[in-house]
């Protein structure tokens, strides 16, 4: 269960209630819980985590009791619950990927980074861990980067490195 | 054409209505070939299907399909077709299937029956003892979970939880707003409600009822006393909320706790608020009716209707008295 | 060289754009079938022989005639598009270089089905193919292919991308409606099929992001021509994922019925092993499938060569044979060890349980530990059969397949590969540090005894 502390409050802006409500406008009248997921996306995308304030005012929104919202968001993997670093390194660690080298790389980012799994380097930037197949078997190993889930394809050490140098110079 | 649908079960037949399930079929013939059913719940639409220990095989579909079911069907969720032909404990394949699910649903529970209150009346006990192995094949460490109390009157035990889903359901229907739900997923799904609020609304002690083990139970009554220590009395009130319709369960002219009335299947007649429950515990607060009658395979039946020293409430009512006394004719008869 | 219908401009510049993609002849099947009754298009995907291509390979014309068709109610047709099933990533390749192949076979599917509002529910991992086929949709509706009217016609069509959350059970049929409607991507008991009540408790069809691509050469060239190609029931062409081990992993458009050799060793498609070495193992169809030795791969039981059709690969049962799937062909070289995979597979399936039902929630589980303790030399003998014996507790007694498919990783890796799981217990140090390599499953195929 949560720690209360964890509740600092949030502001949606026009911005981003415009787009809720575009996408609840895909769904026939009275279905706008449908809209629950892509909502998630979006306050993801703009605070890195779904915080529980956050839920609640999706829950507010679209007119569904709280614990609607954590339920699912609590159900599927893409959703941080905790806060996580700025870059969240998410690399295939499924079957396919580690036939071509998924699991050095992982070992690899850990010490490149210096934290663990789902850890956050202490600079913010960075936090790593393995998922589930990513559908790039072919490509693999492959890593994304949310929020826009770019995904990065036959990777190596080098390679790796290069990414995480870059995302540091920006 | 007839509007009541044929279907036999272990051999027996029954006429029931269209739509029927196939368990509440068999509930309708009673006795042995009863699945037991562990999620399913009457009163809560959309229940049923998940813990699996009622499957049943088909070997026959229907009188126009007589094809049998290719997998052995959840039978809390199997609708009835005329002439269908079901195999329950005749069917050595579905006695397999169901002790590998109890054994599955065992393999993450505490086994901690000497210390649960839930212990005497508890569904999954009575399966384990049924249909359970002696000894587990799993020799990996437990899953658990903090003990954690929603709101002052219930807590929750989670490392006990089969996730039947009853008490979602119960707060989804019976309740005006449901504040837990399942959270995570796979076995690491639990009943939480994830920040700390308290589940309190008129009718929320009931999921302490539909509880088929001892994960949700009532603090008031919490280590007060083991339940086949204690005596049940059915009672009603005069309540502007439910229908005041309970079992107390005495310890000699204390009542320590009360429940809703619960059929033979362990579910609950009429669901009653929280004042009932969990406020009104004085014999006064309540219209005594008679001793509640308690199956013999319970444990809670033994001495239940003792007439040397009957329970306090019913030793100062001579209509109890010979209340008490029927209840233990029927009794003594086997 | 065989016949491309998907793939056939996939090296085309632009093809990804909806001009270049109309140059090559695109939504040619969107005019036509728009020219036909609703019934007719149907007929067409019926005679073309079409089978799902998520997996199940459910006649995708039959399906689409079980839909319940009530006054008043509307329709719906969702794409599914939740690609996840370790093995396979056609569909991401194929919304990626030619979104509007997909665009087009919802129209025409739609128009069969007669849905006003359709969804493409793709995983939410695919965030720049939404973003691909959001804008695949703009520039189709731009064109007066999607909204109101289209191409004069009277039939109206929305057509919306809906981002799943992140789990692989959504793709599953009724998970997938479940988490489409907002909520916990939990299989539904069936019945009631979506095809009676699915999406809104409406009639509802889902089929996979290439049945409905599939739906544009048949309406172009007919159904009776598109189930010319293949081989038997299996018609059409179909891609194949190929991963693992492989000189050329690629997503390859073949025509059903090519001999898995040639699939395999043949420079046209995948080339061969890669690193010069030997085949050890193959996932024919995603991870769910049976693994099969070498020997079995390349050959049936008999000695004939195995073709990739559903038939021919399912030739055998579960005793030497396979399954179709969705396609994902896993390659294994002679170094890849198939305890460590295996133990690997039922960890994806233990962390992908919904958690809804007992077996599935609590026997994935158990299966990893075991399988993690074996792979990591804490394992007994007796673990093999305890294994074999838990992944049966689960296979079929379960509310959805997810069961199943981890199950079936399992007990078919311990058929074939019994020495290899029995050595990781006799030598636990060193499978630590070595492989058991190619040991004798490249030789030829012994008499096997099929048992049921």
């Amino acid at each position: 269960m949560l720690k209360v502390e964890q509740q600092q409050p949030v502001e949606f802006s026009p911005a981003l209630i415009q787009k809720f409500d575009e996408i609840t406008g895909r769904y026939p009248e009275g279905k706008q819980k449908s809209a629950l997921l892509p909502i998630l996306h979006e306050v993801q995308a703009e605070f890195g985590w779904l915080s529980v304030p956050a839920m609640d005012k999706v829950a507010l929104y679209l007119d569904i009791q709280d614990i609607e919202v954590y339920e699912v968001a609590s159900f599927y993997s893409m959703y941080f619950l905790k806060p996580q670093g700025k870059y969240v390194l998410e690399v295939c660690r499924t079957g396919p990927c580690c036939l071509v080298g998924a699991e050095k790389l992982m070992t690899h980012i850990e010490s490149s980074l210096g934290v663990k799994e789902n850890e956050v380097t202490p600079d913010g930037l960075f936090s790593w861990r393995g998922v589930e197949c990513l559908a790039a078997c072919g490509f693999g190993p492959v890593l994304q980067i949310g929020p826009e889930y770019t995904f990065y394809e036959n990777l190596n050490a080098e390679k790796v490195d290069e990414l995480i140098a870059d995302l540091r110079k920006k | 054409m007839s509007d009541k649908v044929k279907v036999t079960i272990d051999g027996i037949s029954i006429e029931v209505a269209p739509g029927t399930s196939i368990l509440n079929a068999a509930r309708q013939i009673g006795g042995d070939i009863v699945p037991p059913a562990m999620c399913y719940y009457s009163k809560l639409e959309g229940s049923g299907g998940k813990c699996r220990t009622c499957i049943v095989k088909v070997s026959k579909g229907s009188e126009k399909d007589p094809r049998p079911m290719p997998k052995l069907v959840a039978s809390c969720r199997t609708t009835v077709m005329d002439g269908m032909e079901v195999q329950n404990i005749t069917s050595p394949e579905v006695i397999e299937a169901r002790s590998g699910v109890v054994e599955i649903l065992l393999i993450n529970h505490p086994l901690d029956c000497p210390v649960c209150d839930q212990a005497g009346e508890c569904d999954l006990q009575n399966l384990g003892y049924e249909h359970g192995l002696q000894k587990t094949r799993y020799e990996f460490e437990r899953r658990t979970f903090e003990r954690i109390d929603i709101g002052d009157k219930i807590q929750l035990h989670m490392n006990r939880c089969i996730l039947c889903y009853r008490c979602v359901f119960t707060a989804d229907q019976i309740t005006n707003k449901r504040v837990h739900g399942i959270l995570n997923r796979g076995d690491h799904s639990e009943i939480s409600t994830y920040i700390q609020t308290a589940v309190d609304n008129d009718f929320s002690g009931n999921v302490i009822d539909v509880c088929p083990v001892g994960a949700l139970t009532d603090k008031t009554f919490r280590f007060r006393n083991r339940v086949w220590f204690t005596k049940p009395v059915d009672a009603h009130r005069d309540c502007p909320t439910c229908s005041g319709k309970v079992t107390l369960w005495y310890k000699g002219a204390d009542v320590l706790r009360v429940t809703a009335r619960k059929d033979i299947y362990g579910e609950v007649e009429e669901f009653i608020c929280n004042t009932c429950r969990f406020d009104k515990k004085k014999t006064e607060d309540w219209v005594i009716e008679h001793p509640t009658h308690i199956s013999d395979a319970s444990v809670i039946s033994s001495n239940h209707y003792e007439t040397m020293k009957p329970l306090p409430v019913i030793q100062n009512n001579p209509k109890l008295q010979a209340a008490n006394k029927v209840e233990l004719e029927k009794t003594s008869k086997f | 060289m065989g016949r491309k219908l998907l793939l056939e401009h996939i090296n085309v510049p632009g093809i990804n754009t909806f001009d270049v993609y109309r140059q090559k002849g695109g939504y040619r099947a969107v005019e036509k079938a728009l020219k036909m009754t609703p019934d007719e298009v149907v007929e067409e995907v019926k005679k073309s022989g079409l089978r799902g291509r998520g997996g199940a390979g459910f006649p995708t014309g039959m399906k689409w005639s079980f839909l319940a068709k009530p006054e008043g109610v509307a329709r719906y047709l969702v794409c599914n598009a939740d690609e996840s099933e370790p093995g396979t990533f056609k569909d991401r390749f194929l919304m990626t270089h030619i979104p509007h192949a997909l665009i087009e076979g919802m129209i025409v599917s739609s128009f069969a089905l007669g849905a006003k509002t359709s969804y493409i529910y793709v995983r939410g991992e695919m965030m720049p193919q939404i973003r691909i086929l959001e804008r695949a949709i703009a520039e189709a509706k731009n064109a007066g292919f999607l909204g109101k009217n289209i191409l004069g016609s009277g039939y109206d069509l929305e057509l919306y991308v809906q981002p799943g959350g992140g789990a692989y059970i959504c793709g599953e049929e009724t998970a997938l409606l479940e988490s489409l409607e907002g909520k916990r991507g939990n299989p539904r008991i069936k019945p009631p099929f979506p095809a009676i009540a699915g999406l809104y408790g409406c009639p509802t069809v889902v089929n996979n992001v290439e049945s409905i691509a599939a739906t544009v050469p048949i309406i172009n060239d007919g159904g009776d021509e598109y189930a010319k190609i293949g081989i038997g029931r299996s018609t059409g062409t179909k891609l194949i994922s190929a991963s693992g081990n492989l000189v050329k992993p690629g997503v390859y458009e073949i025509e059903l019925g090519l001999s898995v050799e040639e699939f395999l060793y043949s420079d046209e498609y995948c080339g061969g092993i890669a690193n010069g070495k030997r085949l050890k193992a193959t996932v024919a169809g995603g991870s769910s499938v049976p693994v099969l030795p070498a020997n079995l791969s390349l050959k049936l039981a008999n000695g004939e060569p195995r073709l990739m059709s559903y038939e021919s690969l399912s030739e055998g049962g579960f005793a030497t044979g396979t399954m179709m799937g969705s396609g994902g062909f896993i390659a294994f070289d002679e170094d890849q060890c198939i305890v460590r995979n295996t133990w690997n597979f039922s960890r994806f399936y233990h962390h992908e349980s919904c958690g809804q039902c007992s077996p599935c929630r609590e026997g994935t589980g158990w299966m990893e530990k075991v399988l993690h303790r074996l792979e990591y030399g804490h394992g007994k003998m007796s673990d093999i059969d305890l294994l074999v014996d838990v992944s049966k507790k689960i296979e079929g007694n379960t509310i959805c397949p997810l069961g199943d498919a981890a199950a079936w990783p399992v007990a078919s890796a311990i058929r074939h590969f019994r020495d290899e799981f029995e050595w990781h217990v006799k030598e636990p140090v060193k499978a630590l540090e070595t492989n058991y390599g190619l040991a004798n499953y490249a030789e030829p195929i012994k008499k096997v005894e099929v048992t049921s």
